[in-house]
């Protein structure tokens, strides 16, 4: 009776183990069916490097490139801004901080990341864009930098408590040979214990871009969605999220419109697959 | 634990295939933005008159209204534009027959902040400063600043009405387009704050999303014709030169509840409402 009892279990377990490759498989091919379907009517060089994006013009025109280029250059920005402050944050918590504080400052940064991105948007969308507005004297301040600026914040978690985990989990023994051999703590730091953390590091970084070209909702509300080829972190972009978020309600089902949303969702799981696997990549080196 | 679990889930799925099962005395009506609070104005009085009938209003955009027709999710779709051929024959294979009702008309205005000097357009200026032809208030008379242009996005009937009128001009052979440096707004709403906080910002929405923070600007259909506010009466006359009429479509002629609501907007009640929430009554 036990016997069955467990392999009962066991295969329960097993089952919810491949439901979740087996749906992530349903939901590519999903993608794949409605998403190729566009290229049928425009070529796939034209979709991926074409410029102008008016989709429910007769005929539509269906370029993405300022939609690629409005979310990478999103990211990169919020990229610039959480990535040295991240790592720092960890590199304090990690090494520096007394339990206490570190405590307190854990607590907080997972507070950081339950806040919803509505309602970051939201706080940027009446307190960020108009000091960008007025600091950079802007005709608008709905900008690829406040979009940055306010992902920043979002893939902040994300990247402080993995580099954290990745400092925590160097061997101690690191660290107290390198002050042992007349090292302060910084040199310690610097040359020991981030060399050894690296592929961590490099994970957490990588995870938290993920999230970051993965977010619509606070993209969509301050970038200022128009969608032209990007010169400058200064000014509107659109991006692939906000894109699919806005537009997805008008598109008639089986229309060239719908499909070309859905291979817009295709080239952003490209790449927010491409950024989990070089993650993958570092995390299991780190092992 | 388990018990209980189990017992919750039965709950949750018995309330859920309550609520799917499609009640006879409720109505869905979706779409156009410009006309949610019309639409919803239009349920209130409408249930006040008749309790047990229930009409749940939701926006979303006219293209959005008018794909749940098609697909089958609302009763009723609110659109500000007419139906497009290509939405026609799509409707038509999944058996629904698109029928439209003439509701309501509706102005819409063009606004700039109020520190604007520039208070009066022609069309073909309009055109110009949307399409990216003119890009700086000094061109039209007003300060050396970079005009910002604010717009709909493309799920808004008014977004579709405003390219095909204005910036084409009524011309089915134009190419014309938004500047592709235009603002994309996801609502009225979103344009008339922008507008209020932005010196140089021109945008355009339904007349009854004017306040007193935004400037509506007199239009006229040409230099040599009279510069005309978006008003109630300029409208009724014919003057105002972008105003449109506003439609519920149908699935069918319609009978039962969606007749009964249906008629309502059309009855000198309903189109007090329509009055009374500032888009022009049809019904004279």
């Amino acid at each position: 009776m036990k016997k069955i009892k467990e392999l009962l279990i066991e295969k329960l377990i097993l089952i919810c183990g491949l439901a979740s490759i087996f749906f992530v498989l349903l939901i590519f091919l999903f993608l794949l069916k409605e998403g190729l379907a566009v290229f049928k009517t425009v070529s796939s060089f034209n979709f991926l490097f074409g410029k102008s994006w008016y989709p429910i013009s007769e005929p539509p025109a269906l370029g993405i490139l300022p939609l690629i280029m409005g979310s990478l250059l999103v990211t990169l920005g919020a990229a610039i801004i959480s990535i040295p402050i991240g790592v720092g944050c960890a590199i304090y918590i990690a090494e520096i901080a007394p339990l206490k504080i570190k405590e307190i400052l854990k607590a907080g940064i997972e507070l950081l990341a339950a806040i919803p991105s509505v309602v970051l948007g939201f706080i940027g969308m009446v307190t960020l864009v108009p000091l960008v507005k007025t600091v950079f004297h802007l005709p608008t301040g709905l900008t690829a930098l406040s979009g940055a600026i306010m992902l920043a914040f979002m893939a902040m978690p994300t990247i402080v408590s993995i580099a954290e985990d990745a400092l925590y989990s160097v061997p101690k023994t690191y660290k107290e040979g390198a002050l042992a051999l007349g090292a302060t703590h910084w040199q310690a730091i610097w040359r020991v214990m981030l060399p050894a953390a690296s592929s961590g590091i490099v994970a957490a970084v990588m995870l938290g871009i993920g999230r970051v070209i993965g977010e619509t909702m606070a993209v969509m509300m301050i970038t200022g969605n128009a969608a032209v080829m990007p010169n400058s972190i200064l000014v509107p972009v659109r991006t692939l999220t906000a894109t699919i978020a806005a537009e997805m309600g008008e598109a008639v089902v089986g229309a060239e419109h719908y499909f070309a949303l859905f291979a817009v969702g295709i080239v952003l799981f490209v790449i927010s697959f491409a950024i989990n696997v070089t993650a993958d990549l570092f995390l299991h080196k780190r092992q | 634990m388990l018990k209980k679990l189990i017992l919750m889930l039965a709950v949750v799925l018995f309330a859920t295939s309550a609520f799917a099962a499609k009640d006879k005395n409720s109505v869905q009506v979706k779409g156009s933005d410009t006309m949610v609070n019309l639409g919803q104005a239009w349920a209130e009085k409408y249930m006040e008159k008749n309790a047990g009938d229930f009409i749940a209003v939701t926006g979303g955009g006219s293209g959005t209204g008018l794909s749940s027709l098609i697909s089958g999710t609302c009763d009723i779709a609110m659109s500000s534009r007419n139906i497009k051929e290509k939405e026609v024959t799509l409707a038509k294979q999944k058996g629904i027959d698109p029928n439209e009702i003439k509701v309501a008309l509706d102005g819409l205005a063009v606004v700039v902040n109020p520190a604007n000097p520039v208070s009066k357009l022609t069309l073909v200026q309009l055109a110009d400063i949307f399409t990216g032809r003119v890009t700086n208030w000094k061109e039209l008379g007003g300060k050396d600043e970079k005009i910002v242009v604010l717009s709909r996005e493309v799920n808004s009937g008014t977004h579709v009405y405003f390219k095909e009128h204005v910036l084409r001009k009524n011309d089915p052979n134009s190419k014309e387009e938004f500047v592709s440096s235009a603002l994309m707004l996801s609502s009225s709403q979103a344009i008339a704050d922008e507008v209020a906080g932005n010196s140089s910002a021109i945008g355009y929405y339904g007349m009854g999303y004017i306040s007193n923070k935004q400037k509506p600007v007199s239009i006229a259909k040409d230099e040599k014709s009279e510069y005309e506010a978006p008003s109630i009466e300029n409208v009724i006359n014919d003057k105002y030169p972008i105003s449109r009429p506003l439609f519920l479509y149908t699935n069918g002629a319609p009978e039962g509840l969606v007749k009964k609501f249906v008629d309502f907007t059309l009855s000198k009640e309903g189109q007090d409402t329509v009055l009374a929430i500032d888009f022009v009554p049809i019904n004279k």
